[in-house]
């Protein structure tokens, strides 16, 4: 619950995406807060980057609706803006499974580009800005402080002045979260952050996100497969299979749900589980019953 | 020599209006990958905007030239402005996801449209117009008898196409319009997900590169002083062969090849055949894109995975 307004962060209600005679989300329903980390989990193709989709305004829902309450106090139905707004207006921020960096452009110019709208204002459209005003200037500044800020914690400093292209994998994921938090969001939707890192990374990543959601009072909502990661910092679970709700709560409850053990591990009759699948659930600390056992 | 000089100097100034014109053509080729086919009417309009300007300040008896040059200047860039965000507006951004051909038809439609428009508001007959800043320079050395000039309005033409395009290189690289603009170019999704109004940034470069059309409008009318609806049709074709040989996209690039379609012209016409002056120009447009097919400054185009 959100202290101040006494709303969650987020609400999904009833969404629903359908591509044709497909339904991605059928009827998805849920609330993520501030300060908490809501992973959305699921078997391929359940439809969570679908989701991400649907809030970061890439896809109109056909159905559903998605309030955004940042603590500022106001609302935004994520589904009736359009684009650059939920950004600029709403404050949510994303990141991609693929990285999706301007891979062009130096880290530190990838940093600043996030802060766009605010150096826009102070700058009055660049104007100011080639005038070299005292007000643009300050703003600068003050976008570069934060910018070197999230180099340093992401110990891309020395990398400042490198095209963001050349650098190696793991650190263009984490220039991509410092991107995202350099736009200041409310709301930081990670697309599987940890895709692609060895176990070392993974273990700075799950640090760097509880640190985010404890220092900026933000939400954060998580897909991911890396299992560990999830249930070692998330909050709140949101499983999602064949694009439907099965089952949501605290990590150590979820992971004992019968219907989430159903879509991960198959029932009794289909024997042969995916192996990356078995692999992710039996990894995890807390108890999940063995396939063997009745799921229901 | 001095001949030779002279063709330098007339090259290097016909070079810097194609140049101002190829920076239209490249910033908007560099932010949605499409030549805007109408850049080229958007600078004839601004040719005749800055007649009529000039024609009005002349009525409103403003005659110190430096002021009334002024007033003209920035009202063409106003005026043509807006007809370079319109042309956006119109043919660009309702096509904006769809196939790629369509906005590129539109452009076209766009320039017809602009050429009959200014032929039937303005006639068809060429605009004569006495020139307004005369004098120069004698370059000849003694005792030739050949005379080589240099005049104002030449070396006025080279400084506002140098300080402009100076302004300009600024802007891209270090204001956060101009980051804008870079980023927009990478990855248009991605800009407009960090918050990044996309649409704006693209009026923004239309409205830039109408505005520097607007400039090499008003340079050509005073330079040539004649012009007609359908000078933007040409000029257009070459500024956009100075975009792709400079390599297009690249904005130092746009200048050199604006220069060098101006010297290769100049030179062409001085010591060959004025008529085929222009068979030069895309010859080393041809030449260049056999060999070089990024153009000079063009970086390759790397394949997105």
């Amino acid at each position: 619950m959100n202290a101040e307004t006494g709303q969650p962060l987020l609400t999904v209600e009833h969404l629903s995406m359908r591509f044709g005679g497909l339904f991605a989300v059928n009827d998805l329903s849920f609330a993520a807060n501030r300060r908490e980390i809501t992973a959305i989990i699921g078997p391929n193709g359940a439809g969570k980057t679908t989701v991400f989709n649907c809030l970061t305004g890439f896809y109109k829902p056909t159905v559903g609706r998605l309030t955004l309450s940042p603590p500022s106090g106001a609302r935004f139905l994520l589904e009736r803006i359009d684009g650059f707004r939920i950004a600029k207006e709403a404050g949510v921020a994303r990141t991609f499974q693929n990285i999706r960096l301007f891979a062009g452009m130096s880290v530190l110019e990838n940093l600043m580009v996030a802060q766009h709208n605010r150096l826009m204002r102070a700058s009055v459209y660049s104007l100011a800005g080639l005038l070299g005003l005292a007000g643009y200037r300050a703003a600068e500044r003050r976008a570069l402080d934060l910018a070197r800020h999230w180099l340093d914690r992401m110990g891309l400093l020395a990398q400042a002045d490198q095209t963001a292209g050349s650098l190696p994998y793991g650190l263009q994921r984490r220039l991509e979260i410092a991107r995202a938090m350099c736009t200041e969001p409310a709301m930081l939707c990670l697309d599987e952050p940890a895709a692609g890192l060895n176990p070392r990374e993974s273990q700075e990543l799950s640090r760097l996100l509880l640190d985010i959601r404890g220092e900026f009072g933000i939400g954060i909502l998580l897909i991911e497969h890396d299992m560990s990661v999830v249930m070692q910092i998330s909050d709140h679970l949101v499983v999602l299979d064949h694009g439907a709700l099965i089952a949501q709560g605290p990590p150590a409850r979820v992971s004992n749900d019968p219907a989430v053990i159903r879509a991960y591990l198959g029932t009794e009759e289909d024997e042969a589980l995916p192996p990356e699948v078995a692999g992710d659930l039996v990894a995890v600390p807390h108890s999940i019953p063995s396939a063997g056992q009745p799921p229901c | 020599m001095d001949y030779l000089l002279q063709q330098l100097i007339n090259g290097v100034t016909l070079g810097a209006v194609y140049g101002l014109i190829a920076i239209g053509y490249t910033m908007v080729y560099g932010i949605i990958g499409m030549i805007n086919f109408a850049h080229g009417d958007i600078y004839m309009i601004g040719a005749f905007i800055s007649l009529i300007g000039l024609l009005l300040v002349g009525v409103l008896g403003i005659t110190y030239v430096p002021l009334a040059l002024l007033l003209v200047l920035v009202l063409a860039v106003l005026f043509t402005a807006v007809y370079g965000w319109a042309v956006e507006r119109l043919a660009y951004r309702p096509l904006r996801g769809s196939v790629k051909l369509a906005p590129l038809i539109s452009a076209i439609g766009m320039s017809i449209v602009l050429q009959n428009y200014v032929q039937l508001a303005q006639g068809a007959r060429v605009k004569p117009l006495q020139p307004i800043i005369r004098g120069g320079f004698d370059l000849s050395s003694a005792n030739a008898d050949y005379h080589v000039t240099l005049s104002y309005l030449q070396i006025i033409i080279v400084l506002l196409t140098v300080a402009l395009m100076a302004g300009f290189t600024a802007v891209i690289k270090a204001t956060p319009l101009g980051r804008a603009q870079r980023a927009t170019e990478q990855d248009m999704t991605m800009a407009s997900l960090l918050g990044i109004d996309v649409d704006r940034v693209i009026s923004t470069t239309f409205v830039i590169g109408a505005s520097l059309a607007a400039v090499a409008g008003l340079i050509v009318t005073l330079y040539y002083g004649v012009i007609d609806f359908y000078i933007g049709f040409v000029a257009g074709i070459k500024a956009f062969t100075a975009a792709v040989l400079g390599g297009i996209g690249s904005l130092p690039g746009a200048i050199l090849g604006g220069l060098l379609i101006g010297l290769i012209e100049a030179l062409w016409s001085g010591y060959f055949s004025i008529e085929y002056k222009d068979v030069a120009a895309f010859g080393v447009l041809v030449m260049v894109l056999i060999f070089r097919p990024t153009g000079l400054l063009g970086k390759p185009e790397i394949e997105k995975v």
